[in-house]
């Protein structure tokens, strides 16, 4: 397929004269090398994959990652429409100009967010660029992935005949959110976030702009989508039921078990009911800190914090979130389920 | 450009498994629409990096001789920075999504099957309010979820006296006796749970992952699941075959 694009285009011989191409076409030289590679090994691929337990590892692998692709493809276009064309100026227009009141409306604000948590990263970077507060800006980060219709309506399909979990879910992590902001404004420091640049979403071309976006999202998320369904696969298959089972007959340990399962996991947002649901072990209150833990902090999620924000920040920031999650998590499926 | 042929090939993976119906050993049918949309955004989005990127190569030695080019970022030599400390402006960690490609086009994993079903405890059944009769048929086809609940919770009322067909694969039983089953599914493979049948009568020696349809009556034996002591229901089997895996191949 690789060779088909390069010998379609007329300029192909133009740019390979181009000496800014070299980094290019070196890529996608590499990709067509592994590619031949990939199909010579087939055979001895399907070979390593006959084992019962590795077969049933690649099935749930392929499974996760169909099962979460529309959510994801339709999560980026959207954002990458809101991130494209709502204009630079509506978010700062549209907030309370006072910062304790501004940190619940970007919260409530990331319901007309769909997308999941790898897109509100670079989002809430460059609200700060556009002159929003972060403390505002830190509590859309946290909300917009969890409370999103998108992330809400694939919390119902999973859990059929649980509305209750959708709507806990919602609330505790708006809840967090909120409280994560007004904590940042008592005591986070501006030094601490340090912004890099980020040239595509200026594009003067909208349409230029929003393609840069979608394939940015796409290869990004999905990209730690595929480390998130090795990840649950592996724990699938590896970890016996009655194990897991164990831990979760204590409802302390339980929710420790899954608050820190959602941090390894790092599974997104709009994906991660469906895992929550086939832990049916676990008490539904640990599954809703599972729920509210995994789309604020993970360790993708710190990672790219780390990008965006700077390390000084993420260092900080995480941590408290972790704990304000389990929290307010714990509380809310104490009252809620 | 090599992001962009990943994309293309990701969806086309996603597309070509939708048509061929194999994703319906992964994820419920009702994904269908939703996986196509999704599959050709992601070759839409494939198809607009490379327009663009060649453009861009058209362009970018006119608008590097010239200072006030129209568009400053159409150099790929200005969009280093991602935002995401990469150092390039494409995430390194898509490459990964070379993984799904291979395995949907290559490799294209089976339908979860005895592994899984002998790890997982089976399906808690939940007890309807009134079981209707059978509808007319010798022998009726039953799927395994409504025998097990008939059988367990209505003690076999509405099945007495009725032959019953059940389609399922082997795995094998805690007794080492073949058993029949099938996959439940919620929402995808990963949270995939076993209904599992025990059976009695004409001996079975079809091996585990084999598919059957078996024939028989019902059987008022009650066993448990070692993992997660759910009832397991019994079938008297009469008689039985071997059948190719079902399209779809989950319950």
């Amino acid at each position: 397929m690789s060779t088909t694009t390069t010998t379609n285009t007329p300029d192909s011989k133009k740019s390979a004269d181009d000496a800014d191409k070299g980094i290019r076409l070196g890529s996608l030289e590499v990709l067509a090398v592994l590619l031949v590679l990939l199909v010579l090994a087939r055979s001895h691929l399907a070979g390593l994959l006959a084992s019962p337990g590795m077969q049933t590892w690649a099935t749930v692998f392929v499974s996760v990652l169909v099962q979460a692709v529309p959510f994801l493809v339709f999560g980026v276009v959207l954002s990458a429409v809101i991130a494209v064309f709502v204009p630079r100026s509506f978010w700062a227009k549209a907030l309370p100009s006072h910062p304790a009141l501004a940190v619940p409306a970007a919260g409530l604000a990331g319901v007309i967010l769909p997308g999941c948590e790898c897109g509100s990263v670079p989002i809430a970077g460059s609200l700060i660029r556009r002159g929003v507060t972060p403390a505002a800006a830190l509590a859309f980060l946290l909300a917009a992935p969890a409370i999103n219709p998108i992330v809400l309506t694939a919390t119902v399909i999973a859990f059929p005949g649980e509305p209750q979990m959708a709507i806990a879910r919602g609330v505790a992590s708006l809840v967090v959110a909120v409280a994560m902001g007004w904590l940042w404004l008592r005591l986070g420091k501006t030094e601490w976030i340090r912004l890099p640049h980020r040239p595509d979403l200026d594009d003067a071309s909208k349409a230029k702009a929003f393609w840069a976006a979608c394939r940015h999202d796409i290869m990004h998320a999905g990209g730690f989508l595929v480390v998130g369904a090795a990840a649950a696969a592996t724990i699938n298959v590896v970890i016996p039921a009655a194990w897991l089972q164990s831990l979760a007959a204590d409802p302390v340990i339980s929710v420790i078990a899954l608050a820190t399962l959602a941090v390894l996991l790092s599974i997104c947002s709009e994906a991660d009911a469906f895992v929550a649901a086939s832990l049916s072990q676990f008490s539904l209150t640990s599954r809703l800190v599972f729920l509210v833990v995994g789309p604020m902090v993970d360790l993708k999620l710190i990672s790219m914090q780390t990008g965006v924000f700077g390390r000084r920040f993420a260092m900080r920031f995480a941590p408290a979130t972790f704990v304000a999650a389990v929290l307010v998590g714990t509380a809310f499926g104490a009252v809620l389920l | 450009m090599a992001q962009a042929v990943i994309m293309l090939l990701f969806g086309g993976a996603i597309i070509k498994a939708t048509i061929t119906d194999v994703f319906l050993r992964y994820v419920k049918e009702g994904l269908r629409p939703f996986l196509l949309v999704a599959g050709i955004l992601l070759v839409a989005a494939a198809l607009m990096t490379m327009w663009y990127d060649l453009r861009a190569g058209r362009q970018a030695p006119s608008a590097s001789s010239s200072p006030d080019g129209p568009e400053p970022s159409a150099d790929p030599h200005d969009e280093h920075d991602d935002g995401h400390g990469h150092g390039h402006h494409e995430p390194r960690v898509g490459w990964l999504l070379l993984l799904p490609v291979l395995g949907l086009l290559l490799i294209s994993p089976p339908a979860l099957g005895s592994f899984a079903a002998g790890q997982a405890g089976s399906v808690g059944l939940s007890a309807a309010s009134d079981y209707p009769p059978l509808p007319d048929g010798d022998p009726i086809e039953v799927s395994l979820l409504d025998y097990a609940s008939r059988a367990v919770f209505d003690s076999g009322r509405s099945l007495t006296g009725r032959n019953v067909k059940l389609t399922g694969f082997i795995t094998p039983g805690p007794d080492g006796k073949p058993m029949i089953a099938r996959m439940v599914l919620t929402c995808c493979a990963a949270d995939g749970r076993p209904i599992k049948i025990g059976m009695a009568g004409v001996p079975i020696d079809a091996p585990a992952d084999a598919w059957v349809e078996v024939v028989g009556v019902y059987s008022s034996q009650i066993g448990t699941d070692p993992v997660n002591q759910a009832q397991v229901a019994y079938v008297d089997v009469t008689s039985w075959q071997e059948i190719d895996e079902p399209k779809q191949p989950y319950a």
